[in-house]
């Protein structure tokens, strides 16, 4: 690695943190609106256009509060626990394809940080260290209601793990690799040709049911609604954040939004193509550079360009998704949850593996 | 009356019903109507019955009150504090009229008690003060709200 190589690498790193942060305020931003019209309401419209600075003034009001620590709690751990449940949220990104590449002179340019040869493997061992912030949070802060909350969310996200990492193991065997780009890129590939209609090989055409369990399993990951365990007024009030105040607790709540974006990118990964353009997109690319008469090299940087806006895209309709759905269905009952995880989401997804074995054998797909 | 139904085999497995919810969602997000106020900007109408604010209904910058102690007497707060004088012409009326409002408890008995419709009670139901004043007879007479 020359030094032109660590200055792309650490662009790349900045780029992706910094687009991470600003998606928080606009998420809470999405999530107050979305929720306000969903249920007759406006949600905040005072500041800025449409309400949009109200979660730049939420942040200036948590970093400007006292930052007191209760007396009762471990200090180092209760310190600790916030930066630990949002330095994995933003490592798991890292492995994630947000385009193709492209070969500038000699170089080429890879549009994802680093594609390690365990790429899925990497996503799950870093996000399954989030729990540790969630156990921390709640032990340190000495307190029943915080150590009830953070039980559950590690009972919730340990048992989802399963059906989550077995559900990935059908599009494994399909794609046969666990490098992101290598399954981003397989996802080109056209599965049926119905007259003019293409359907290329996403993962959603070739495993509807292992989306169906992977994106549930995400759900749950997350703490998001429907199974928002951690979290109840009427049963542990804030659950493990309770004793957070200020930016403490604004880190807990960014690392849940930035978990739901990574949840959002993986979903697109591995079941709706990454980065691949979406139908009509390649017309628009050709159409484009034949108007302009654009040279080799522009037509790829208009194609790279257009990937990583259908990436874009997909991930903000997922985001969308994640509010959409939070508003639609009721919560479930901490044993209801459980039941799903392990009595239904459980065999599906070994059921899953089993016909995309029998499949695979008799080269279905 | 509970009503159970039973959800049959085919609802059970969710995710068409889930589907279901969620066009319900997306179209009040598209459609739904805001059914809230903007409050500075907006407000509630409401009725003329509405007991908000006192004031005390002047003819020609004479108030009407007489100081028959009749509202102090019925006032179950005991918010109302009345001095009476007498005028030149022999008439009797109030040097002082003073309504404790973090007293009183609005039940409009006074309106109703008084004999000259002089006490009245107004639509206005924004009092909040960054100071314990008693309202006098001065401030009672100038703000008569919306009727």
């Amino acid at each position: 690695m020359d030094q032109l190589d660590w200055i792309i690498t650490v662009g790349k790193c900045a780029l992706i943190a910094f687009i991470l942060l600003q998606v928080v305020p606009l998420m809470v931003w999405v999530e107050r609106r979305g929720s306000a019209l969903m249920q007759n309401r406006l949600g905040p419209n005072r500041l800025g256009p449409l309400g949009l600075f109200q979660g730049i003034a939420d942040a200036v009001k948590m970093l400007f509060k006292e930052d007191r620590i209760p007396g009762h709690v471990h200090a180092l751990y209760y310190k600790l626990a916030p930066v630990v449940c949002l330095v994995p949220a933003f490592m798991t990104f890292a492995v994630i394809p947000f385009g193709s590449q492209i070969t500038v002179g000699e170089r080429v340019l890879n549009f994802q940080v680093a594609d390690l040869n365990v790429g899925l493997l990497y996503v799950f061992s870093i996000a399954s260290l989030g729990v540790y912030g969630i156990i921390m949070a709640g032990w340190s802060s000495n307190n029943k209601y915080a150590l009830l909350g953070s039980l559950r969310s590690s009972a919730q996200m340990i048992s989802y793990e399963l059906s989550l990492g077995l559900s990935v193991i059908g599009i494994l065997m399909i794609f046969s690799s666990v490098k992101l780009g290598d399954i981003a890129r397989q996802q080109g590939e056209i599965l049926l040709q119905l007259g003019p209609i293409s359907i290329p090989k996403w993962g959603i055409f070739v495993q509807p049911l292992g989306f169906l369990i992977f994106m549930t399993s995400i759900f749950a990951e997350t703490n998001r609604l429907p199974f928002d365990l951690p979290e109840g007024e009427s049963e542990i009030v804030a659950g493990y954040h309770l004793e957070y105040g200020t930016m403490q607790f604004g880190l807990f709540m960014m690392a849940e939004y930035i978990n739901m974006t990574v949840g959002a990118a993986m979903i697109t990964t591995l079941y709706f193509g990454g980065w691949q353009l979406l139908p009509g997109m390649s017309a628009i690319h050709a159409h484009l550079g034949d108007l302009l008469a654009l040279s080799d090299m522009a037509r790829e940087w208009v194609r790279v360009g257009l990937e990583i806006t259908s990436f874009t895209l997909k991930v903000v309709f997922f985001l969308w998704f994640f509010v959409w759905v939070r508003w639609t269905v009721p919560r479930f009952r901490y044993d209801q949850v459980m039941d799903l995880g392990w009595k239904v989401m459980l065999p599906l997804s070994l059921v899953n593996i089993f016909v995309t074995g029998v499949l695979i054998y008799y080269k279905v797909i | 009356m509970l009503v159970k139904s039973k959800p049959g085999l085919f609802q059970r497995f969710y995710v068409v019903e889930i589907l279901k919810g969620l066009a319900i969602t997306m179209r009040k997000f598209f459609f739904g109507k805001t059914v809230t106020i903007q409050y500075p900007e907006e407000r509630r109408e409401y009725s003329d019955r509405f007991r908000g604010m006192h004031y005390i209904k002047s003819v020609n910058g004479v108030e009407n009150c007489t100081a028959c102690m009749l509202c102090p007497t019925v006032c179950p707060a005991e918010c109302i504090h009345i001095e009476a004088g007498e005028r030149p012409d022999k008439e009797k009326y109030p040097v002082k009229f003073e309504i404790d409002s973090l007293r009183c408890c609005f039940c409009g008995m006074c309106e109703e008690a008084c004999p000259k419709d002089a006490i009245k009670l107004s639509n206005i139901y924004e009092m909040s003060q960054t100071s314990r004043e008693v309202y006098d007879k001065k401030f009672l007479m100038e703000q008569r709200g919306h009727k």
